[in-house]
């Protein structure tokens, strides 16, 4: 059979130069046009919009989150009623955490992940295109329905009773609980997908020790992300089940008890920190060895602190809990748990550390962040270690110092290693450099406005000020340290927007980047910036961890795949010796048209339980419309 | 270390408090719980310093040390890819004993702040959607008594709070005595602490329970042994009658005009249970759940117009006529 | 950056089996994920059981002969299912499509017995906590039980058409494999909700 498959097909290895890339980009190109468009499946222009909408979503997060401190700012402040200023506490955390946070990392992975491992695509890239729609349709439901006066107002946390139909009857919870439900099954999705792409279709000869540390991060993260999120979905599942169809998980008058949500949610919850904070310690991982110039210290050590992060993370969900009445001695063991994660953490910071002396550091953007990321992120670390103890806790919790401590942890350790990753990756994204004189700017005024915004929040906790409080009397004494809090605040902002002026700017007369302008060790930089549709004319064939280092002056590659349909080579998992030459699916509407149905149904399923009869046929020939052979060649052999 | 050393290193919270207010910080410890658990903090802390300043020590030098002459990315040399592991692992372990180590401080405060005293007088505290039900449960049954929003205590004497909640979570928090506790639907918690000193603590629900979190606050007023039995003594009984025509027109309109139905003044026909008992609302510090500090002209405000002040509380804007307002207001005023 | 061709891989299959194929993974991806959701079920039952001194609540416990009648069939549809994995390796159209069309019946007549069940839950989703678990736990699985069907039914319609090409045997073999997880998952389920609450 692969002989008369021989003949008939044309390879690479019959093509060489421009003909061989005009060639693939035909086959891989997304379609023109607007629907051309809403079909693609390529995970770079998957990726891009993720990034962009994810970015989108932090603007809106962002701008609550001045409200809020404009409100704050002075005591009694009549700025914000407690209506709004709860919606808009609620919508801050869920936007920040569901519609930014997580998936803005792993829209970063599933931009990067394939460019990194070598491959034309991601792993079932029909599944990520449709990942990208409920993402999308989950966030501006969230938001459509804040607009309409009807975003939640029970917390990011939505803890019942409160979030009950008894104490909170309008929809409003309902909205907050199917949200995730949307965002909950995109990043899902993004996980199964990344964590096949690394299994399967990393380029030959990259053996597990030759896997890029960004790669490893997120590989850890995926995991972490199934094992995590399901709880979430129950528990939200089970929520809009007590108030739409009356069951009793959460009446404690009939067997309930409010404590199980609390139970699953933070089970989830604890665990998001790390889906969060991991993917920015890959960044950093990333960022650090291009410009100290030198392979990262440590590579078996910061995988296995990666690893053994993830696994400690699923042990550590009751310190959300030390004040809720639990056991002592159970209570002082996750006191113990949660410290332990410092371990695992230090050995990471203490690499980079080593790095740092032994490189010869280029202080350009990427770097300063990550200078930035250490010195913040050491202090939440540390202050992490403070809240994990019981009796320190039932003091700080639910105040403000530990609204400063996870602004430290998140902003730190995710967003700075983040904002570096934009300056790093941007040039292969766009092709073209962000400014570095604006890069600079950005850096101070975020490393200052950050510590002026959160700096003072330790101290305000310490005094008595609890959180998710809409005002506060004059005679408290917090006024002084709110305004220079708010101050802070609007330092930070303006970074960003510094930021936005830089990508407009650059997007049309940056510098042009071509494939490897910080010289950097990975594949992604083997390809041109922007990198065509098929990413690789030839797939690389990895020898070293640093291959890119490793092989100045020749890369070597694979020939041998199809030049007439998208073909993707699949490899061993251990080894990644080549396994089988893999068809990858081409563009569909079915995604799009799937989440569409899905959206209908989850909306529904809101207001009435009979969507789930009325909602389910829809979805099904939206799916069977997905996988029914559309008779093209790779589909037939 | 002396209290106002420690508390020197906050300023505001060395300011001379508003009497009204009472002092709300876990600085300022005036209990032996608070007082245990701002050691462990400074315990902590001073590590938590160390730590970080030889991290940016450590991140200064390397940035600034004397760097490889020329850029090869790959030409790693083996004495220092040897030496930096040893170091790294030997950090790693540093850092695992001091994580254990102070496992150890943590738990040994913990166990002296929820050392459990089974002499401590007893009240039990029920949250409500924004406002606090106090019911002081010691002893004869004769006793008894219930309060709002306001808790008397002795100091040098333990005092155990038996905490629930009539509707959502809330949390019951005054910093200057004690850690926090949740108040959870269905499960009843305990809490334990001692003032040390006389002097009005205020304490504020932390856990988010809806509309008006952030004006649900209480003060907790910690008098001597024997001023808190005085107290205590006059608070069982019923509130007295008015004497004055316009106190008992008063009375008689805390009745006709619905106030009743939801608020008890004992010894009255006033026996409503869906707000706060007011029997001795006039001797009481603040004005709903310590939204306002009690006066003639902050208690009228509030009824006038609650839900000016506290938008979105239970209790109804009730039509009234002024001067049956300033008759209402002499009524409770005299609650003493 | 120049290029050096060191290998040609012209003379892979374009598709596999097993842990060679993309497919595979990700079905053991989604097994893993939805195990998890499983576990976390059965956690939350085991808290309200042991928070509640009671249980179950308020009911008797289920009969017990529609859970044990699924779980008899389910462990029979094993063999059904292993031989369909063998034909589909050996790319045995004909015997295939009878695989399929066994496999679609029998998951049609677990789908009749799981409406039994729920009839003889002997409770309500809104009676009680118990109530609830049971009813989200039964549901969570007849989803997956649905999905599997549904699946199998639709695999076995596009063996008889012009698509019944040999990747599709493939398929076929990563269908086989979720119904071992269907299985696989049921059966602590069962013990849990015929037989924990007559402990």
């Amino acid at each position: 059979m692969s002989m008369v498959a021989e003949q008939r097909e044309l390879r690479d290895d019959a093509l060489n130069g421009l003909q061989l890339s005009t060639r693939l980009e035909n086959i891989w190109r997304t379609p023109s046009g607007f629907f051309g468009a809403l079909a693609s499946v390529d995970h770079k222009v998957v990726g891009r919009r993720y990034i962009v909408t994810a970015f989108a979503f932090l603007l809106l997060g962002g701008l609550l989150a001045v409200l809020m401190r404009v409100q704050l700012a002075g005591p009694e402040n009549t700025f914000l009623s407690a209506d709004k200023y709860n919606q808009i506490f609620t919508m801050h955390g869920s936007t920040m955490m569901f519609l930014f946070a997580v998936p803005v990392m792993e829209a970063f992975a599933v931009y990067l992940v394939p460019l990194m491992v070598g491959t034309r695509n991601i792993a079932f890239p029909r599944l990520n295109a449709f990942s990208y729609w409920m993402f999308l349709f989950g966030g501006c439901f969230l938001w459509i329905s804040f607009m309409l006066n009807v975003g939640p107002d029970v917390g990011w946390f939505a803890y019942v009773p409160l979030s009950s139909l008894q104490y909170t009857p309008t929809k409003r919870p309902d909205v907050w609980a199917q949200m995730i439900t949307f965002t909950e099954v995109a990043a899902l999705a993004v996980a199964v997908e990344i964590v096949v792409t690394v299994f399967k279709q990393r380029a030959p000869g990259m053996t597990l020790d030759r896997i890029p540390l960004f790669v490893w991060a997120m590989l850890v993260t995926s995991f972490l992300v199934m094992f995590a999120m399901p709880s979430i979905m129950v528990a939200s599942t089970s929520l809009i089940l007590d108030r739409l169809v009356n069951t009793r998980f959460y009446d404690s008058s009939s067997g309930g008890h409010p404590l199980l949500w609390q139970h699953l949610f933070w089970f989830f919850g604890h665990p998001e920190v790390y889906i969060i904070f991991i993917p920015g310690t890959g960044m950093v991982s990333a960022i650090l060895a291009t410009f100290t110039r030198r392979p990262v210290v440590g590579y078996p050590v910061v995988i296995l602190s990666l690893i053994a992060t993830g696994f400690l993370s699923f042990g550590l969900w009751v310190h959300h809990m030390f004040v809720t009445g639990l056991p002592q001695l159970g209570a002082g063991l996750f006191t113990a748990s949660s410290m332990l994660i410092a371990v695992p953490s230090g050995l990471q910071i203490f690499c980079w550390l080593a790095t740092l002396w032994d490189g010869r550091p280029v202080y350009r953007t990427p770097l300063l962040f990550v200078i930035g990321f250490i010195v913040i992120f050491v202090i939440g670390g540390l202050s992490g270690v403070m809240v994990a103890s019981v009796p320190i806790d039932t003091q700080v919790h639910d105040t403000y110092f530990v609204v400063a401590h996870f602004h430290y942890v998140l902003i730190g350790g995710a967003v700075f290693p983040l904002i570096g990753a934009v300056y790093y990756w941007f040039p292969k994204i766009a092709g073209r450099m962000l400014s570095e004189r604006l890069g600079l700017w950005h850096f101070w005024l975020a490393f200052v406005g950050f510590n002026v915004a959160f700096f003072p929040m330790h101290i305000l906790g310490l005094i008595g000020m609890p959180r998710r409080v809409y005002t506060y009397t004059a005679d408290m004494d917090w006024a002084h340290l709110n305004l220079l809090s708010s101050a802070g605040a609007a330092i930070f902002a303006l970074s960003f927007a510094l930021l936005l002026v830089n990508v407009i700017y650059s997007l049309r007369s940056g510098a042009l980047a071509g494939d490897n302008p910080w010289d950097a060790s990975t594949l992604e930089w083997a390809t041109t910036s922007p990198p065509p549709p098929q990413n690789f004319d030839r797939i690389p064939i990895v020898k070293h961890r640093d291959p890119l280092w490793f092989h100045n002056e020749s890369l070597p590659v694979v020939a041998g795949l199809s030049v007439e349909r998208r073909e993707v080579l699949l490899t061993s998992l251990a080894e990644a010796e080549p396994q089988i030459r893999e068809a990858s699916p081409d563009p569909s509407i079915w995604p799009l048209l799937t989440a569409i149905a899905t959206t209908v149904f989850f909306i529904g399923s809101i207001f009435t339980p009979w969507a789930v009869l009325w909602g389910t046929p829809p979805m099904a020939v939206a799916l069977i419309g997905w996988f029914w052979p559309t008779g093209s060649k790779e589909d037939e052999e | 270390m002396p209290v106002r050393m420690r508390t020197a290193l906050v300023p505001s919270a060395t300011l001379p408090l508003a009497a009204c207010a009472g002092r709300q910080s876990a600085l300022d410890p005036q209990g032996l719980q608070s007082d245990q658990i701002l050691r462990t903090f400074f315990i902590f802390l001073i590590v938590a310093a160390v730590v970080w300043i030889a991290v940016v020590i450590a991140l200064c030098v390397g940035m600034l040390r004397q760097k490889r002459a020329a850029d090869q990315p790959l030409a790693l040399h083996r004495s220092f890819e040897r030496t930096s592991g040893r170091i790294v692992f030997v950090l790693g372990l540093a850092t695992l004993v001091i994580v254990l180590g102070l496992s150890i401080v943590s738990y040994a405060g913990q166990r002296t702040v929820f050392a459990k005293d089974e002499n401590a007088l007893t009240l039990k505290i029920i949250g409500h959607q924004w406002w606090w039900e106090v019911r002081y449960e010691d002893g004869s049954p004769d006793k008894n008594f219930v309060t709002a929003n306001e808790i008397r205590i002795p100091t040098g004497q333990p005092v155990k709070v038996e905490l629930e909640s009539a509707d959502v979570i809330h949390s019951f928090w005054v910093p200057s005595l004690t850690g926090k506790m949740d108040l959870i639907t269905g499960q009843k918690n305990e809490l334990q602490f001692t003032a040390k000193n006389a002097g009005t603590y205020r304490g504020q629900c932390a856990e988010f329970c809806g509309h008006q979190h952030a004006h649900m606050a209480f003060a907790v007023l910690a008098l001597s042994p024997d001023e808190f039995d005085r107290w205590r003594d006059h608070e069982n009984q019923g509130a007295s009658s008015p004497t004055d025509p316009l106190g008992k027109q008063g009375e008689q309109l805390f009745r006709a005009r619905g106030c009743a139905l939801c608020h008890t003044i004992r010894g009255t026909l006033a026996g409503g249970q869906l707000g706060p008992d007011l029997t001795h609302v006039g001797s009481r510090t603040t004005v709903a759940a310590g939204t306002l500090p009690m006066s003639p002209a902050t208690l009228a405000a509030w009824i006038a117009d609650p839900q000016h002040i506290k938008p979105g509380n239970f209790m109804p804007r009730t039509p009234l006529q002024s001067d049956e307002l300033i008759a209402i207001l002499h009524y409770l005023e005299q609650l003493k | 950056m120049r290029q050096t061709i060191v290998r040609n891989v012209a003379e892979l299959p374009t598709y596999g089996y097993g842990p060679r194929s993309g497919p595979w993974w990700g079905a053991m991806g989604f097994m893993a994920l939805e195990g998890m959701g499983f576990a976390i079920a059965i956690g939350a039952y085991l808290y309200l059981y042991a928070v509640n001194p009671n249980w179950p609540i308020g009911a008797a416990p289920p009969d017990l002969w529609p859970g044990t009648a699924e779980t008899i069939v389910y462990l029979l549809s094993i063999i059904p299912n292993e031989m369909t994995n063998r034909v589909a390796h050996r790319q045995d159209l004909a015997k295939v499509r009878i695989g399929l069309i066994v496999m679609s019946l029998i998951g049609i007549a677990l789908l009749v017995l799981r409406g039994f069940e729920f009839a003889h839950l002997n409770t309500r989703w809104d009676n009680s906590a118990y109530g609830s678990i049971v009813w989200l736990i039964l549901g969570l699985h007849t989803t997956h039980l649905a999905t599997d069907v549904g699946d199998t039914v639709v695999l076995a319609v596009l063996m008889f058409t012009r698509h019944a090409k040999p990747r599709r045997f493939s398929d076929v073999t990563d269908n086989v494999f979720y119904w071992n997880f269907v299985v696989l998952a049921w059966l602590p389920l069962y013990v849990l909700l015929d037989w924990v609450p007559r402990l």
